[in-house]
């Protein structure tokens, strides 16, 4: 067995990924207080109407407040289940960057309590985009750490064959552009989960009305006559600030980006199709990049890894789409929005969680020469590490 | 031999005396609209809450366009553009702005800089008083307001046109709030009319404002009797 099987432990992996469900549960809370723009329907902070906040009698959980209390209390819960994560993963993980992974979380999962009280203490709308983005960062953060205890993980993933990724850096450019493909469009949805948090904290609501044209047109006209004459046949219930020229091409460019997106993940799914060994190509220099176990074991249904990643990214971002669509379509109504956030926060957490993936192997193989480096560093001028050959 | 010099400083004073003292007055007008505007919408949300569906036989609607049958358009906020420096808002009574049946009452208002507004809870359920100037030095406020609560008392030092009002508790609560640095200004009433009183003489620019219309303006001159501004609207 590898030797970093040794670091499993089942219960930190289990209690790990509790966390993680509750985070997205919490994202979900999140995202239901900006849709029914209640995120100013307790002014004060930590108390709640001037009760403390655990004592915060149920029968004024009314309107907006039910949205913003539960989610301070969801919040709270986070936060122990993070202390007490980063303080097992200290304990207990024999890796230094995981427990200073452990330590990351707790100082985010403050950071998130800390930034959501200022927001409403100071009345800043900029710092609840700020909040919505960190607490993404946040899920895909406790995501990894999930990732990171598995067994999987610890047995298949860091045992990958050095040889195969020597040979699969040499031979397989495909993979290779798979990988830096798959970064930057992980780096494109975090982008994207931006521009929702900008628009949505607008408190504007809809700044197009339609889908998937815009105002009628490709393209809407956002000169001062024709906006003035958006807002005066804009007949809204809430978000009652007038939309604005910035407002339309902010969600324009939310559109372009989410086609880019799709273009871009299609493309992941293309390069992540099985690969067909080029006839010329020795059975043994074929590029083991399925993640299959050395005992022979795998996948039971022999999909790769990377295909089965990428078709389900495919999948989400399809289903995004939809919502996106369906949030327009159904006037932003609050549970269809608060969808669109979810969906988009499993989007960056898959393709955050893939490049751990494709670049993981690479990392630790890159870390255990600068290990074995140290330690005997007359060995490595004796000869070529096998790691080196072909590594970039 | 008597001094004739000061007979014509006297006969001036005299005939000043006899002259009609300049006078204040009034800027009257009506404002309609012509077109059809969108069709106001029901305020569902408002009927979810059960506080405040029980305030409510049939569900509320929007008020964007209050027109009367031959459009007299109501809410429109009328005032003499330019006009700064003249509040008496410090001394002026109190504007009262209410929250009954989960709306805010009325919904559009107009103070002066300095002056108060009072805003009261007159619902057996909690609001937050949420108010959001756009303008610098005009502070915004956040604060709670449980039911029998005490009044809360506003002033803003800036001139500042449709100050919103929230309640992020109830999101489809909201009034506005159009502060001016003089006291010549008028909301038109349900038929449209407004009166803008005690205008000094003068040339003026009267503007008419409506949230969702915006604004329009008139040249006036005001000497010694009433001055009649009417404004028309349209929707297109």
């Amino acid at each position: 067995m590898n030797a970093n099987a040794q670091n499993y432990n089942p219960w930190l992996h289990r209690f790990i990924l509790v966390t993680a469900v509750a985070t997205f549960l919490l994202l979900g809370s999140g995202g239901m207080v900006t849709s029914h723009e209640a995120g100013m329907s307790v002014p004060d902070w930590p108390n709640t109407y001037g009760y403390n906040m655990f004592l915060f009698p149920v029968s004024k959980w009314v309107g907006g407040i039910l949205y913003e209390h539960t989610h301070r209390l969801l919040a709270s819960g986070i936060g122990l289940l993070t202390t007490v994560l980063a303080v097992w993963l200290w304990r207990k993980d024999a890796r230094g960057w995981m427990r200073w992974l452990g330590v990351l979380a707790f100082v985010l999962v403050a950071l998130q309590g800390v930034l959501g009280g200022l927001r409403v203490t100071l009345e800043m709308d900029q710092l609840g985009i700020v909040h919505g983005a960190l607490a993404q960062l946040f899920f895909v953060l406790i995501c990894a750490l999930a990732l990171f205890t598995s067994r999987w993980w610890q047995t298949v993933a860091l045992a990958h064959d050095r040889h195969s990724e020597e040979n699969a850096a040499v031979t397989d450019r495909r993979y290779q552009s798979l990988r830096w493909l798959v970064l930057g469009t992980t780096f494109l949805v975090f982008l994207q989960l931006v521009l929702g948090a900008t628009m949505r904290h607008q408190h504007a609501g809809l700044a197009i009305p339609d889908f998937p044209a815009a105002y009628g047109k490709i393209w809407p006209d956002t000169s001062a006559a024709a906006v003035a004459h958006y807002n005066a046949d804009r007949m809204e219930v809430i978000s009652e600030n007038p939309i604005t020229a910035f407002q339309i091409i902010l969600q324009m460019v939310h559109r372009m980006v989410a086609l880019a997106i799709f273009i871009l993940v299609a493309v992941c799914a293309w390069l992540a199709r099985p690969p067909g060994a080029p006839a010329s190509l020795p059975a043994s220099q074929v590029p083991n990049t399925d993640f299959r176990r050395q005992d022979g074991g795998g996948p039971r249904d022999g999909v790769p890894i990377h295909r089965r990643l990428s078709l389900f990214w495919l999948g989400l971002v399809l289903v995004q789409i939809i919502l996106g669509a369906a949030t327009i379509w159904s006037n932003k109504a609050a549970d269809v929005a608060t969808a669109h956030v979810l969906v988009g926060a499993l989007a960056l957490a898959t393709g955050a969680l893939w490049c751990a993936i494709a670049f993981g192997p690479t990392i630790a193989a890159l870390c255990e020469r600068r290990v074995e480096d140290r330690r005997s560093p007359t060995a490595t001028a004796a000869g070529a590490h096998p790691a080196m050959i072909g590594n970039k | 031999m008597k001094d004739a010099k000061g007979t014509p400083v006297l006969l001036l004073i005299a005939l000043l005396a006899a002259a009609p003292a300049a006078r204040a007055a009034d800027i009257i007008g009506t404002i309609t609209l012509k077109g059809t505007p969108p069709a106001e919408i029901p305020i569902t949300p408002l009927m979810d809450n059960p506080d405040c569906a029980a305030m409510h036989k049939t569900t509320p609607t929007t008020h964007f366009y209050v027109v009367g049958p031959k459009g007299e358009l109501a809410d429109v906020v009328v005032s003499l553009k330019g006009v700064t420096g003249k509040s008496t808002g410090a001394s002026a009574p109190p504007v009262v702005l209410d929250q009954k049946g989960c709306l805010y009452v009325p919904q559009i208002l107009a103070i002066q800089t300095g002056q108060k507004l009072i805003v009261r809870n007159s619902d057996n359920c909690i609001h937050n008083v949420h108010c959001t100037p756009t303008v610098a030095g005009n502070e915004e406020h956040n604060d709670a307001q449980m039911p029998g609560g005490a009044d809360l008392t506003y002033t803003f030092p800036k001139p500042e046109m449709f100050l919103r009002f929230k309640c992020d508790v109830h999101p489809w609560m909201f009034a506005w709030v159009s502060v001016f640095d003089s006291p010549y200004f008028s909301i038109s009433d349900p038929e449209g009319k407004f009166v803008i009183k005690n205008v000094p003489p003068g040339k003026y620019t009267v503007e008419a404002d409506h949230r969702k219309l915006g604004s329009k303006t008139q040249d006036v001159e005001v000497k010694d009797s009433d001055v009649t501004a009417n404004f028309t609207f349209e929707v297109k």
